[in-house]
C-alpha cells in the first residue's frame, strides 16, 4: 500500500489539523486563553481557505475511492467560506451565557460535518460517499439540538436526527441493490454496469431520496420548517447553505457520472420535483410569520431553482450551478446575520417585528433588502445573474416550459421578499427593535457579503473562472 | 470608454455622491448638476449623431462598443444608438432634470430618493443605449424595481396596494420576455444576445409564433396595453409627483420601444400574422382609456387613464408596420412623455397646496394661480392635438400612417381609434373648465401662491421642449424616420 499517496488529500487533512487543534486548544486552554478561541478558529479557517483554495490536476487515491478534480477545489472554498461567515455570524451568540461554556463543541462539530461534506463530494466510491454523508449529517443533528435547555431546539434535533437516518436508511437501502445488480461500488465501473433495468431504476430512485432530503426538496422538506426554527440561528443558516450545497453538487455528480444511463429517468423525476418544490415552498412560504420558517420556505423553493441547473446535466449547468451557489451562500448568510443580530439582540422573529427596521437600524435594513433583491434575482445584484444563468442552462437543454413555470414563481417569490422589505421599509410601528451596534465579527460577515452580492454578478472574473474548469468531472 | 456608458456613469456617480452628501442643500445640488450634466451630454450626443448621419455614416447603429461579458453564454455587454434611442435619450434626460425640480422639497428621507430615481434613471438610459438582449434586460429590471420604494415610501393614498401590484405585473411581464429573449437566442442560432446579429439570422416561424406574443405581451405590459394595463392608474396616481412624471413619461416608453426594438424587428413574419390580434387589444387601450378618463374625478386618475389612451396609440401605431405610421408613433412617445410629465408636475403642484386632486372640490384657480393654470392648459391643449403642439403632430403622423394602409380592417381600426381625440377633448376640457375657471369653490383656496421658481423651472422647461416638438418637428422626425427605415425594411421582406 502506498501511503504517500494519502498525502495528496491535503484538503481533507489540512481541515483535520484545523480540526484537532481546536479540539486540543478547547480542552487545555484556561478561562483566559479560551478568549482567544473565536479568533483563533476563524484564523484557522481562514488559513486552510488560503492554502487549499488553487485547483490542482485532477487525480485519484485508493483506487478511484476518493476522486479528485478541478471543480471540488472551487466548491469547497465556497464552503470553507461560507463557514467562517457563519464563524463569524455565530461569534456573539456564541459569547452568551448558556452557550459560551460550550463554544468550543459548536466549531468542532460544524468543521467536523464540512469535512464530511468534503469526503462526501470527493466519493468515487458509494461506501466513501455514505461514510461522508453520515459524518455530515451525525454532529448535524447535535448542532440543531445545541441550545438543548430550549424545547424547540432539542424537538428540532429529535426531529433532524430521525428524518436524516430514515432518508440515509433509505439511501442504503438503493445502493445495496445497486451493489446486488452490478457487484460493485465504483463510480467509474457503474455508469457502464447500470443500463437502466427496473431494479437498477428503483434502486436510483431509492439512492437519490438521502440526498434530496439533504436538499429538502419537496417532498422531503418537511424537517426544514420546523428544524429551521427551532435550530439555533448561525446551526440554520449552516444548514440552509453549506449543507445544502455540498448536496446539490454531489447530486449533480452522481447523476452525470454514475447514473448516465438513465438520463431521461432522473430528468423526468427532476422534472415534476422542480415543479413541486418552487411552486408549493413558494405558496407555503406567503403565509409565513415567523422569519426563520419563512426563510426554510424560501431555501426550499431556491432548492428548486438549484436542481434547474441539476436538470441540464450539461457542463454549463454545472457552472451555473456551481455560481448559484456561490451566490445563494452570500445572499443567505446576509438576512440570516441580519436575522441573528437581531435576534441576540431581542429575541424577536416574527416578520411583523422587523415593521419600522429602517428608521432604528438602517444599515441592518439595507443590508437585509439587498440580501432579498438578490436572491429575489433583481438585477443589478449578483442573484440576477446566477438566476439567468440556471435559466439559460435549462433552456438550452430545451426545458421551455420548466423554464417558464419557474418564472412565474419568481414573480411570486418577489411578492414574500418584498413583504419583508415592506415591514422593514413602509409600515410604521409603534415599538420598532432598538437601535444597537452589532459586534464587530458581524459587522465584517455583514460587510463581506453585501460587497459579493454588489460585485459577484457585475464582475465577470468569477463565473468565468468556475466555468473555466467547465465539467470538472471527466 | 464609450460615449454612450458615460449616461449610466453620470447617475451612478450621483449615486456616490449623494450617499455622502449631508444635507438637503447638498443632495439638491448634486442632483441639479448630475441632471444638468445629462441634459448637455443629451445635446452634445445629439449633434455627434446628426453631424454623423449627415457626413453619410449609413451604419444602422452609431457609436457602437461591444465588450464580452459573460462568455460561456454569449453574452456582451454591448452599446449603440440610432436616431430612436437617441430621440429616447433626449426625452429621459428632459424627463430627469424637470423631475430633480419637480421633486425640490420631497419629504422625508430626501437621500434615499434621489438614490431610488437616479438607479431608475440608469435602469432607462442603460436600456435605450444597449443593442444587446441581455443588458437590455437587465436594464430594464433595473428600472423596474425602485418604483416600488419609491411609490411605497413617498406616495400617497393606498400606496402599498399599488406599489405592490405595479411591481409583480412589470416583473410578470419580464418573466415572459425573458422567456422571449433566451427563445429568440436559441432558435436563431445566433452566436450573441447582439439584437443586429439576430437580426441577420431568422428565427424558424412557428417559434416565433410563440417568442413574438411573449415577447410583445412582456413589453406591453409596461406600455399599458390593454388588459395588461391595471397597474398603471393605480400606480400613477399614488406615486409621489417626479416618479409620475418619470414613469409615465419615461418608463411606459421602455414597453414601446421594446415592443419595437425586439419583437417587430426581430420576428416580422409573426408581426404580420399576428398583429391584427394586437390591434385590436391596443385599440381597445386607445378607446377605453379615453372613455375611462371621463368618468373619473381624480386628476391624477383621469391623467393616468389618458396615458392608458396615448400609449395605447403607440403600440396601435407600431403594429401598423409602416414608416410613417412608424415615425408618429416614436413622435408620439415624445410628445406624451413631455406632456404627460408636464401634467403630472403640475398635479402634483396643485395637490401640494390644495391636498386635494378631486376635482369636485376645486374650482376658479385661475384668478389664484395663473401661472401653473396657464400652463395645465398649454398642457391640455397639447394632450388633445392642438395644432403647433407637439400632440398634433404626432398624432396626425399616426393617423394619416395608418390610413395608408389598404386594408379595411386597418382602416376602420384607425377610424376608431380616431374617436378617442374627441374623447380626449372632452375630459381635457371638462377638467379645465372645471378646476381653473368658474366660481372659486373653496374659501381656502384664496390665500393659495402660484409656483415657486424650481417649480416654474420644471414647467417652463417642458413647455419649450412641447412648443419645440411642435412647432418645428422636422429635424427630429427626420431622424427618426431614417433610422425607422431599416426597421420597415426587414418587416416587408
Amino acid at each position: 500500500m502506498n501511503y504517500s499517496a494519502f498525502l495528496q488529500l491535503h484538503d481533507e487533512l489540512s481541515l483535520l489539523a484545523v480540526i484537532v487543534i481546536l479540539l486540543i486548544y478547547d480542552i487545555f486552554a484556561g478561562e483566559k486563553a479560551m478568549r482567544h478561541f473565536q479568533p483563533l478558529a476563524v484564523l484557522l479557517l481562514t488559513a486552510h481557505t488560503a492554502l487549499t483554495c488553487w485547483p490542482r490536476a485532477p487525480f485519484e487515491v485508493a483506487g478511484g475511492m476518493y476522486q479528485y478534480v478541478p471543480m471540488l477545489s472551487y466548491v469547497k472554498l465556497i464552503l470553507n467560506l461560507g463557514t467562517i461567515i457563519v464563524f463569524l455570524q455565530a461569534n456573539e451568540w456564541l459569547q452568551s451565557a448558556e452557550s459560551n461554556i460550550r463554544k468550543g463543541e459548536f466549531y468542532f462539530l460544524t468543521l467536523c460535518t464540512l469535512l464530511g461534506m468534503y469526503f462526501m463530494m470527493s466519493a468515487g466510491h458509494f461506501l466513501i460517499f455514505f461514510i461522508g454523508i453520515e459524518t455530515a449529517s451525525i454532529p448535524m443533528a447535535t448542532l440543531v439540538a445545541f441550545n438543548k435547555y430550549n424545547r424547540e431546539s432539542a424537538e428540532a434535533g429529535a426531529k433532524y436526527i430521525l428524518s436524516a437516518v430514515f432518508a440515509s436508511g433509505i439511501s442504503l437501502f438503493g445502493m445495496s441493490l445497486i451493489y446486488g445488480t452490478t457487484g460493485t461500488l465504483y463510480f467509474s465501473d457503474l455508469s457502464i454496469l447500470l443500463t437502466g433495468g427496473s431494479l437498477q431504476l428503483m434502486a436510483m430512485v431509492f439512492f437519490i431520496v438521502g440526498l434530496l432530503f439533504k436538499i429538502s426538496v419537496v417532498p422531503f422538506h418537511f424537517w426544514t420548517p420546523d428544524v429551521y426554527q427551532g435550530a439555533p440561528t448561525s446551526v440554520t443558516s449552516y444548514l440552509s447553505v453549506i449543507s445544502k450545497g455540498s448536496a446539490v453538487y454531489i447530486l449533480f455528480v452522481v447523476f452525470v457520472k454514475v447514473f448516465v444511463n438513465m438520463v431521461a429517468e432522473w430528468q423526468s423525476i427532476l422534472y415534476v420535483l422542480i415543479i413541486l418544490s418552487i411552486t408549493i415552498a413558494n405558496l407555503f412560504a406567503l403565509r409565513q410569520h415567523n422569519i426563520k420558517r419563512f426563510l426554510a420556505f424560501s431555501s426550499v423553493s431556491q432548492a428548486g431553482y438549484l436542481l434547474l441547473a441539476v436538470i441540464s446535466g450539461s457542463a454549463i449547468g454545472m457552472s451555473a450551478m456551481v455560481y448559484y451557489v456561490l451566490v445563494y451562500m452570500f445572499s443567505n448568510l446576509a438576512i440570516f446575520g441580519v436575522v441573528q443580530a437581531i435576534e441576540t439582540r431581542s429575541a424577536k422573529l416574527n416578520i411583523s417585528d422587523y415593521n419600522g427596521l429602517y428608521q432604528t437600524n438602517p444599515k441592518l435594513s439595507v443590508v437585509m433588502m439587498l440580501a432579498l433583491f438578490s436572491l429575489a434575482g433583481i438585477p443589478p445584484f449578483a442573484g440576477f445573474f446566477s438566476k439567468f444563468f440556471i435559466f439559460t442552462a435549462a433552456f438550452e437543454q430545451g426545458y421551455y416550459v420548466l423554464v417558464f413555470i419557474a418564472l412565474v414563481n419568481t414573480i411570486i417569490s418577489l411578492y414574500y421578499y418584498l413583504i419583508v422589505v415592506k415591514a422593514m421599509f413602509l409600515t410604521k410601528s409603534e415599538e420598532p427593535i432598538a437601535a444597537f451596534q452589532s459586534n464587530s465579527a458581524m459587522k465584517i460577515s455583514l460587510v463581506i457579503c453585501t460587497v459579493a452580492i454588489l460585485v459577484l454578478g457585475l464582475m465577470n472574473v468569477f463565473f468565468t473562472n468556475i466555468s473555466a474548469f467547465g465539467f470538472g468531472l471527466m | 470608454m464609450n460615449f454612450l456608458s458615460i449616461f449610466v456613469l453620470i447617475p451612478f456617480l450621483m449615486m456616490i455622491g449623494l450617499f455622502f452628501a449631508k444635507n438637503r442643500n447638498q443632495i439638491n445640488a448634486i442632483a441639479a448638476t448630475g441632471s444638468v450634466v445629462l441634459l448637455i451630454l443629451t445635446a452634445i450626443l445629439t449633434f455627434m449623431y446628426l453631424d454623423a448621419r449627415a457626413a453619410g455614416d449609413t451604419a444602422l447603429m452609431l457609436f457602437r462598443a461591444d465588450t464580452v461579458w459573460y462568455a460561456p453564454f454569449n453574452i456582451h455587454y454591448a452599446v449603440g444608438v440610432d436616431g430612436v434611442s437617441v430621440a429616447m435619450i433626449i426625452l429621459t434626460s428632459i424627463i430627469v432634470f424637470t423631475g430633480v425640480f419637480a421633486s425640490w422639497r420631497i419629504d422625508p428621507l430626501p437621500k434615499e430618493y434621489f438614490l431610488w430615481f437616479f438607479l431608475l434613471t440608469i435602469g432607462v438610459y442603460g436600456f435605450f443605449i444597449s443593442i444587446d438582449l441581455f443588458t437590455m434586460f437587465m436594464y430594464y429590471e433595473i428600472a423596474l424595481i425602485p418604483m416600488y420604494l419609491l411609490i411605497g415610501i413617498w406616495g400617497t393614498g393606498k400606496k402599498e396596494y399599488a406599489a405592490m401590484k405595479l411591481t409583480l405585473m412589470l416583473m410578470g411581464g419580464s418573466a415572459f420576455l425573458l422567456v422571449g429573449i433566451l427563445g429568440i437566442y436559441f432558435f436563431s442560432g445566433a452566436e450573441s444576445l447582439n439584437i443586429l446579429d439576430i437580426a441577420q439570422k431568422s428565427i424558424p416561424v412557428w417559434a416565433q409564433y410563440y417568442l413574438f406574443p411573449l415577447t410583445f405581451i412582456g413589453f406591453g405590459v409596461l406600455g399599458a396595453l390593454f388588459p395588461f394595463h391595471t397597474w398603471s392608474p393605480d400606480g400613477h396616481a399614488s406615486a409621489p409627483t417626479a416618479v409620475s412624471m418619470l414613469h409615465a413619461g419615461v418608463l411606459m416608453k421602455l414597453g414601446g420601444y421594446g415592443a419595437f426594438r425586439v419583437a417587430m424587428y426581430l420576428m416580422p413574419e409573426a408581426a404580420h400574422e399576428m398583429a391584427w390580434i394586437f390591434l385590436i387589444l391596443t385599440g381597445i387601450s386607445v378607446v377605453y382609456g379615453a372613455f375611462s378618463a371621463v368618468v373619473q374625478t381624480d386628476l391624477k386618475y383621469i391623467n393616468a387613464y389618458s396615458s392608458v389612451s396615448h400609449c395605447g396609440l403607440v403600440l396601435f401605431a407600431i403594429l401598423m408596420m409602416n414608416e410613417t405610421a412608424m415615425t408618429g408613433a416614436i413622435m408620439q412617445m415624445l410628445s406624451h412623455g413631455l406632456m404627460t410629465a408636464l401634467f403630472f408636475a403640475l398635479i402634483g403642484m396643485i395637490y401640494g397646496r390644495t391636498h386635494t386632486r378631486d376635482i369636485r372640490l376645486m374650482g376658479g384657480l385661475m384668478k389664484i394661480m395663473p401661472f401653473l393654470g396657464v400652463s395645465y392648459v398649454i398642457a391640455g391643449m397639447a394632450s388633445l392635438g392642438l395644432p403647433g403642439l407637439s400632440g398634433f403632430v404626432a398624432e396626425m403622423t399616426i393617423f394619416v400612417g395608418s390610413f395608408q394602409d389598404a386594408s379595411m380592417f386597418n382602416r376602420v381600426l384607425t377610424i376608431v381609434a380616431a374617436s378617442s381625440i374627441v374623447t380626449t377633448a372632452v375630459y381635457i376640457l371638462r377638467v379645465v373648465g372645471k378646476i381653473w375657471f368658474g366660481k372659486v369653490v373653496d374659501a381656502h383656496h384664496e390665500e393659495l401662491t402660484d409656483a415657486t421658481w424650481w417649480e416654474r423651472v420644471a414647467v417652463i422647461t417642458l413647455i419649450v421642449s412641447i412648443v419645440a416638438l411642435g412647432s418645428l418637428p422636422f429635424w427630429i422626425s427626420n431622424m427618426i424616420h431614417d433610422s425607422l427605415l431599416p426597421v420597415v425594411a426587414n418587416l416587408m421582406k
